[in-house]
């Protein structure tokens, strides 16, 4: 199956090569909703240790948040990966599932291929990656129906 | 509106926050079923009001930096939200009253949206 690519926001830091002061990643399971937000949290604890400013922290987590629903909602497995840099954060989620086949139609509010089951849980309202999108200054969205769908996204500290 | 002057109106249950409750001032209120419009539209600060009792409220309340939850309609969570909620140090309510009933109560007496789309 062809790989389908979108991005939006304009790349201020190269995403190889750069300057990284800290890195962790987080591994999450599709279909634990028990478990779905705690990477969401566990970032969102470090990056207040690390003195980042609140409002970069709650876009962030806010973005983290509905990604890893995504993954619990929609794929088998990921590893969310946390960059803090000296000018941005940066999250990179490569999940293995069963991709997006159409992603501007995904990135549509309201538009939803949810269960009645996630909706239990408050989300699969079509608003997920519209919410990462309101929240992030870069985003781009790299998938492969069948094989899994990769995340990235950055927010920049200054300016 | 004090919390603990919420809690007398909506008659709640205080099942965590008890203790640093004297004093805490309650703004305004965000009430949604779907958290999803909750992470997109709420300011931080306010009560979030839901008849959602799931991990993932607790998760919603803790990314967006509201001030406490109140769960209408009679819900109860399960242990592992308590104690979810315990670990972010933000108040906890239950009331048997409705969403609508809730929300009538505290817009009447001055509350303000906490966030709109």
């Amino acid at each position: 199956m062809n790989e389908s690519r979108w991005s939006t926001g304009e790349p201020r830091v190269p995403w190889e090569g750069a300057e990284i002061l800290y890195s962790e990643s987080f591994q999450i399971v599709g279909d634990d909703f028990e478990h779905g937000g705690e990477a969401a949290a566990k970032i969102k604890a470090m990056l207040k240790q690390f003195g980042l400013d609140t409002a970069v922290i709650r876009r962030l987590s806010i973005a983290n948040f509905e990604a890893e629903m995504n993954v619990i909602m929609y794929a088998r497995e990921a590893e969310m990966q946390l960059q803090v840099l000296p000018t941005a954060v940066r999250v990179i989620l490569s999940d293995r599932g069963q991709g997006i086949p159409d992603i501007a139609q995904a990135l549509q509010e309201g538009y939803s291929t949810a269960t009645p089951q996630m909706r239990q849980r408050g989300f699969g309202a079509g608003l997920g990656l519209p919410n990462i999108k309101r929240n992030t200054d870069e985003f781009e969205i790299v998938s492969t129906p069948g094989v899994g769908t990769t995340l990235r996204y950055t927010i920049h500290l200054q300016g | 509106m004090l919390m603990q002057e919420l809690v007398d109106l909506l008659k709640c249950q205080v099942i965590l926050g008890s203790e640093f409750m004297e004093g805490l001032e309650v703004t305004a209120c965000f009430a949604a079923d779907l958290m999803s419009d909750v992470l997109a539209f709420s300011r931080p600060g306010s009560l979030l009001i839901t008849g959602l009792a799931s991990i993932q409220s607790a998760h919603t309340a803790d990314v967006a930096d509201l001030a406490g939850i109140l769960f209408v309609g009679g819900k109860t969570p399960a242990e592992p939200v308590i104690a979810l909620v315990r670990s972010q140090r933000i108040p906890l309510l239950t009331t048997e009253m409705s969403m609508f009933e809730a929300c009538g109560r505290l817009y009447a007496s001055g509350l303000e949206p906490g966030g709109r789309p």
